[in-house]
């Protein structure tokens, strides 16, 4: 019999992001496409966040584990480059649960493709891109590094209340 | 065996494999808590980057290769990354550089790669180029940074530039493996990207009071095809020592 795909996505909608627990897979646009394939199996599509991700193994093996606690043994998982992923899919409420988590939401769309322009990398300011301190809601924060505790993340500090928090840079 | 595309996937998954190992080998030991998380991050995104490519041309390959017995079980002269990247960390200064003039053709070699219509090669591409383009912006502004900082740190950073300058010229070389990938649906035009490339590497530098060496200076090449510096033979017995002595060995 079939396993209702609605069943699914619900279920993987309660697995939390093994470096993010406050949002689940499917909040941050993880789980690409949940299908019966030709031979009845139940395939689930998934994307990798960052290509050096080591979470998308534990990604998948969570998976497995959820669809086989709700009696789904032989499920197939595809791994789905293209499109890439983008900070983009995040859900309104993905965003608003980050912040809530004292992450800061990805300010602004990612960048799209474009010729690399040294006026405009070297003119960059991390003040520009809006970043928000997710404790005290002020836009005086000022950039640590742009690479944080994992490489989707930046290192920010807020120049109002003085704690240094993430943020989820626009991908 | 694809032999249109396989050596060239070989070349794009080498070069970041190759530096990966070589900004690990900063891990721990970073001048600063950020800047050892950045390199150590950027060394990530590349190994992640090789895995996708190493796959693929295991795939084109097809004798039962995979990414991991291209990456552990084949000699230096088999690796066909550019010199560039295996050149030593060297100070902090020489690490910046080789990875300044390494991420502005890589993010350029990328957007091309984007655009292929070989699909496979279009969509590890695109998904690359989204964490080069932060690398790009890294180690452009820590080079304008630095160049324009301390006398010493420009003095440094000058040396640098110099030091490895040759080895930027391989980059944008062509042989008979890019032409058969061109035509295949993968690839790019050299010669306009080596003008892009020398507009932003130029355009940085001098934000960064430090002087471009002349571009038609001469180069070392022989990367792409094999001939590597001892460098590349003393990073490989350190990265292959456990696959070589326990094959398999899994953890
Ligand atoms: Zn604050």
């Amino acid at each position: 019999m079939h396993t209702a795909t609605t069943d699914v996505w619900r279920w993987l909608s309660e697995i939390p992001d093994p470096e993010v627990p406050a949002v689940s897979i499917v909040d941050l646009g993880i789980v690409r496409d949940v299908r019966h394939g030709a031979d009845a199996r139940l395939v689930v599509t998934v994307t990798p966040t960052y290509s050096g991700c080591p979470a998308t193994e534990v990604i998948a093996n969570s998976i497995r584990e959820a669809l086989q606690d709700h009696g789904v043994a032989d499920a197939r998982i595809e791994m789905q480059l293209s499109p890439a992923w983008t900070t983009d899919w995040l859900t309104p409420e993905a965003k608003e649960k980050l912040r809530r988590y004292g992450i800061a939401p990805p300010a602004g769309l990612a960048p799209g493709e474009r010729a690399i322009d040294a006026s405009r990398i070297l003119r960059y300011r991390p003040a520009d891109d809006g970043v928000t301190c997710p404790r005290c809601g002020s836009a005086r924060t000022e950039l640590i590094s742009g690479f944080g505790s994992t490489p989707c993340k930046a290192l920010y500090r807020c120049v109002a209340c003085r704690e240094p928090f993430d943020y989820f840079k626009p991908h | 065996m694809d032999d249109a595309l396989h050596p060239y996937v070989l070349r794009l998954g080498d070069n970041a494999l190759v530096l990966s190992q070589r900004l690990g080998e900063w891990c721990g030991k970073g001048p600063a808590l950020e800047e050892d998380m950045a390199l150590t991050n950027v060394a990530l995104d590349l190994l992640g980057q090789a895995r996708m490519w190493l796959s693929y041309a295991a795939e084109l390959q097809g004798d039962g290769a995979d990414e991991d017995s291209l990456a552990y079980h084949r000699n230096a002269p088999e690796f066909r990354n550019l010199l560039l990247v295996e050149q030593p960390n060297g100070s902090y200064a020489d690490t910046l550089v080789r990875q300044f003039f390494f991420d502005a053709w890589h993010a350029l070699a990328l957007r091309e790669l984007g655009r292929s219509s070989e699909s496979r090669v279009a969509g590890i591409a695109q998904k690359a180029a989204k964490e080069v383009a932060y690398h790009l912006r890294r180690s452009s502004d820590l080079i304008v940074r630095l160049g324009d900082g301390t006398a010493r740190s420009h003095e440094m950073m000058q040396a640098a530039v110099d030091n490895l300058w040759r080895f930027t010229g391989e980059m944008f070389e062509t042989d008979a493996i890019d032409a058969a990938a061109r035509a295949a649906g993968a690839g790019f035009d050299a010669t306009s990207l080596r003008r892009e490339w020398l507009a932003y590497v130029g355009e940085v530098l001098e934000t960064g009071t430090l002087r471009m060496p002349p571009p038609e200076a001469w180069m070392q090449k022989g990367g792409k095809q094999g001939v590597h510096s001892e460098h590349l033979s003393r990073l490989l017995a350190e990265m292959q020592v456990l696959q070589r002595t326990h094959p398999g060995a899994k953890w």
